[in-house]
């Protein structure tokens, strides 16, 4: 049995003036899976979650969701949509039980029913002690958590969540990384943009990485790792030695300030002949990321 | 086709309603102070001066006037500064268009509440000029539905100014060079027929506090003025044109 894909999108487009936000995207999400949009600031990354959450038109190409056209359904898709926006959007004249409850309330989800999902939704996130009180007196890590409470009031089918754990503290990083996991595990069917390349590679069953409007590569975490940074990485420390040594060698490497970065399928082998014939400065060998990957893709310039 | 704000506004309201009814001492009392501090300083003190305006007395005659005002500086300030407060500081409208409803359930929602508290500020008024005396009954109490209609017109009219004003600073314009004029020159403390003709016939054409004036003080007064339906029928084209308008406008603004 073929199973509908939850997200499609074809040549997705979505220009702001001249600009062009997102330059012609192609994907399609599975139940279930959990699907990642990487990219540096600038990407396109929030423009495409907020075309799919139709609040934000297209300006050209498909996009369905539940496999209705996003532009012609809008209230049918929003009613199982769960969404964690990039900025904090609580209901700071409310306290948290009353944002549930309130927001429950927009999707139709009243009285008794409303108290009770809000309720068990503050347990899950761990918030029940905070019950009563304003958004305010919240913690940034407790007011993330909290939008994520709120973005499964109605019990979405679809989770979008766009910079969940941004600027959080580690600790804070990791309880959310558990729920997410636990609704993951669930079953559930979760689009997430980070820039955190760790976060990606724990929580993506695949992903993209975007820029400037495009998608460079898709794949799962590992795959993209194997193909585009090799699965271990020799660093070395840069000096012209160096430098003659590895072309020599005819291997593939790259210079980043202080450092020189090799990409072989034979790592172990590149340091011993580094070491015993280049006069190298430290070298270490370690596990190619998705951090490397991105950087080769993306490059290494500032981008705002 | 232009799609129509639905029966969901109503969820847009109560949240409002829940926010207004969670402070409602600060929120109810402190208005009604304002015009019974009128009342006082200029319906006995200097009514004192003035006797009688067309036979009537000038507390008398003050005191519809003053609930015009309510009507007006209720819901425009609601749709101004408090939906703007919502829709760029705590991004409320976003968080809502997140949901099945739409931007223009959003709007009219905000709208809604605008008029209704209008009707909640008028009608607490209205008990203390009861009290004082000087309104006629069982007339006056047309203006508590009035008051809702006349709120629907001032709220849509601020909430285009909302949706065009570029920071909330920028609302001071229409809060100073609109409103405040508009509440001295609307009738409210001397009869438009003391100003120049051409004054007098521009602000029967194009002040709305000047039509909401000759309809409160036709109720209050029990006394039908010959411009009676023409200002209803000027307040309830220029609600409508509003109420869609401000719609449009901030479709504009936050749809992107």
């Amino acid at each position: 049995m073929a199973m509908q894909p939850i997200i499609e999108a074809h040549d997705l487009r979505k220009d702001f003036g001249a600009l062009k936000a997102v330059d012609g995207i192609s994907f399609s999400i599975m139940p279930g899976e959990v699907y990642g949009f990487l990219g540096p600031n600038g990407a396109g990354k929030t423009t495409t979650m907020k075309m799919i959450e139709c609040v934000s038109p297209r300006t050209a190409g498909d996009l369905t969701v539940f496999g209705l056209d996003v532009d012609n359904n809008p209230r049918e898709i929003k009613r199982w949509l769960g969404v964690v926006p990039q900025d904090t959007n609580l209901d700071s004249d409310f306290s948290c039980i009353q944002n549930l409850i309130t927001y429950a309330r927009y999707f139709g989800i009243m009285g008794e029913e409303a108290r009770r999902k809000a309720t068990d939704l503050l347990d899950f996130v761990q918030l029940s002690e905070k019950r009563d009180v304003l958004i305010e007196k919240l913690s940034g890590g407790m007011k993330r958590r909290l939008i994520l409470a709120r973005a499964l009031v109605n019990s979405p089918r679809l989770l979008i969540l766009d910079e969940p754990t941004i600027g959080l503290d580690p600790q804070a990083r990791h309880l959310m990384w558990e729920k997410l996991k636990a609704l993951q595990t669930a079953g559930n069917t979760i689009v997430l943009t980070t820039h955190y390349l760790e976060e990606a590679e724990r929580l993506c069953d695949r992903l993209v990485i975007m820029d400037q409007g495009k998608i460079l590569v898709e794949g799962t975490p590992a795959d993209l790792v194997r193909q585009h940074a090799g699965a271990e990485i020799v660093e070395v420390d840069h000096s012209p030695d160096v430098v003659s040594c590895l072309e020599k060698m005819g291997v593939r490497f790259e210079v980043f300030g202080d450092i020189v970065q090799v990409f072989s399928d034979h790592p172990k082998e590149v340091a011993t002949r580094l070491l015993s014939t280049c006069n190298p400065g430290k070298v270490f060998v370690r596990r190619g990321s998705l951090e490397d990957v991105f950087l080769s893709l993306t490059g290494r310039a500032l981008r705002d | 086709m232009i799609p129509l704000p639905t029966t969901s506004s109503w969820k847009v309201w109560r949240r409002n309603a829940d926010v207004f009814f969670k402070t409602y001492l600060v929120n109810f009392l402190l208005p009604v102070i304002e015009p019974v501090l009128y009342l006082l300083a200029l319906g006995y003190g200097l009514g004192m001066f003035v006797g009688e305006i067309d036979g009537i007395p000038y507390v008398h005659y003050i005191a519809p006037a003053l609930l015009a005002v309510s009507m007006m500086n209720s819901s425009f300030f609601e749709c101004t500064y408090s939906s703007f407060v919502r829709m760029y500081y705590q991004k409320t409208f976003d968080a809502m268009i997140s949901t099945p409803l739409s931007i223009e359930d959003v709007i009219a929602g905000e709208l809604l509440w605008g008029a209704t508290r209008s009707l909640i500020y008028t009608s607490a008024m209205l008990v203390v000029l009861i009290a004082f005396g000087v309104i006629s009954l069982p007339s006056s109490l047309l203006v508590i539905p009035f008051s809702f209609l006349a709120g629907l017109l001032f709220s849509g009219i601020g909430m285009c100014f909302t949706a065009i004003s570029p920071g909330i600073d920028t609302l001071n314009y229409p809060a100073y060079l609109f409103i405040t004029p508009m509440l001295l020159f609307s009738g409210t403390f001397f009869p438009l027929s003391v100003l120049p003709p051409v004054l007098q016939t521009a602000a029967l054409a194009i002040l709305p506090l000047a039509q909401a004036v000759i309809i409160a003080r036709s109720m209050t007064l029990a006394t039908l003025s010959p411009l009676f339906i023409y200002s209803m029928a000027w307040i309830a084209i220029a609600t409508t044109m509003f109420f869609f308008l401000s719609i449009h406008l901030m479709k504009r603004r936050l749809v992107v």
